[in-house]
């Protein structure tokens, strides 16, 4: 590298970005995020009144240690109150109680990869 | 009936937050030194992560494992484009605080040092668009050829000349912009 390219390495310093932008942009992607996973969990509830539905997902709950696993299975037991509540039926309550496995399974799976 | 898999999507997002984490500081210099104002630089930073957002699910099925910081620069420097395009303006490059340059300096060798790299980036302002973002990729990203030929949308070969020649015209105007040197007594 030339004198002049050193020159030019100091002179475009990479910028911090400001930590206002950063809240700001991490607070959008998370609506983003959020928007996008209650999308699902709607196509989700109406597909998962048919048993047929419920393998893909118990498989993907599946994925994961055994540790993951007890974490999975505790989070979705404290949330089965409320799940009774919003539940009409036996067979609403067991695709509920998919999705909340499905759903937790993936956020555990998320914090593992930051802990990476 | 195809299901969702809703571990796929989690994966996705978490690949995506990976993403932002890595680069959100290219994308923010990129847009700073593309512009000139830390203000239109965030919004453009955003707007870039809003859009990577959107198309990231086909941009990595579409990148067979390559990096994706060239396309995540690409949506900022075509957004840059409209923006300059809907707004008539002209890029400013910015002078008294960029990062080196925000940095106190006391001897009078630092001064000088100062005004050198002040006077580059007052010079970057009469290159060609081109030949300017090329350098803002290698010199503020650390961009290697092959990332910023596809950035550009470019052919590797194409790219090395590029930026041969912004250094080459860059050196020159520096010097142009120095004046001829004084002699004393």
């Amino acid at each position: 590298m030339t004198d002049f390219e050193t020159l030019l390495r100091e002179a475009f310093a990479p910028i911090e970005p400001p930590a206002e932008l950063e809240e700001r942009l991490e607070d959008r992607l998370t609506t983003l995020v959020e928007a996008a996973a209650d999308e699902l969990e709607g196509w989700e509830l109406a597909t998962m009144r048919d048993p047929r539905n419920w393998a893909p997902t118990l498989t993907a709950v599946g994925v994961g240690g055994v540790a993951a696993v007890g974490l999975v299975l505790v989070r979705t037991q404290r949330r089965r109150h409320k799940r009774r509540e919003a539940s009409d039926n036996v067979l609403e309550l067991a695709g509920s109680t998919v999705r909340d496995l499905a759903r937790e399974a993936g956020k555990v799976i998320d914090q593992g990869r930051r802990r990476r | 009936m195809d299901v969702p898999d809703p571990r796929k999507k989690v994966e996705l997002d978490a690949q995506f937050s990976d993403l932002y984490r890595a680069h959100l500081k290219d994308v923010y210099s990129y847009s700073y030194y593309r512009i000139g104002n830390h203000h239109d630089a965030e919004d453009l930073t955003e707007q870039t992560f809003l859009q990577a957002y959107r198309h990231f699910e086909r941009a990595q099925r579409e990148s067979n494992g390559r990096p994706l910081r060239p396309w995540l620069i690409r949506i900022a420097h075509n957004l840059a484009a409209n923006y300059y395009r809907d707004r008539a303006r002209k890029p400013q490059t910015p002078i008294d605080d960029a990062g080196a340059l925000a940095t106190a300096h006391t001897t009078e060798t630092l001064v000088e040092h100062r005004d050198d790299l002040a006077r580059i980036l007052e010079c970057v302002e009469d290159l060609p668009d081109d030949r300017r973002e090329a350098l803002i990729m290698r010199f503020a990203l650390g961009m290697d050829n092959r990332e910023i030929a596809r950035a550009l949308g470019r052919t590797d070969g194409a790219t090395k000349v590029l930026l041969h020649r912004a250094i080459r015209q860059l050196e020159e105007l520096v010097k142009r912009a120095e004046g001829p040197v004084e002699l004393h007594d």
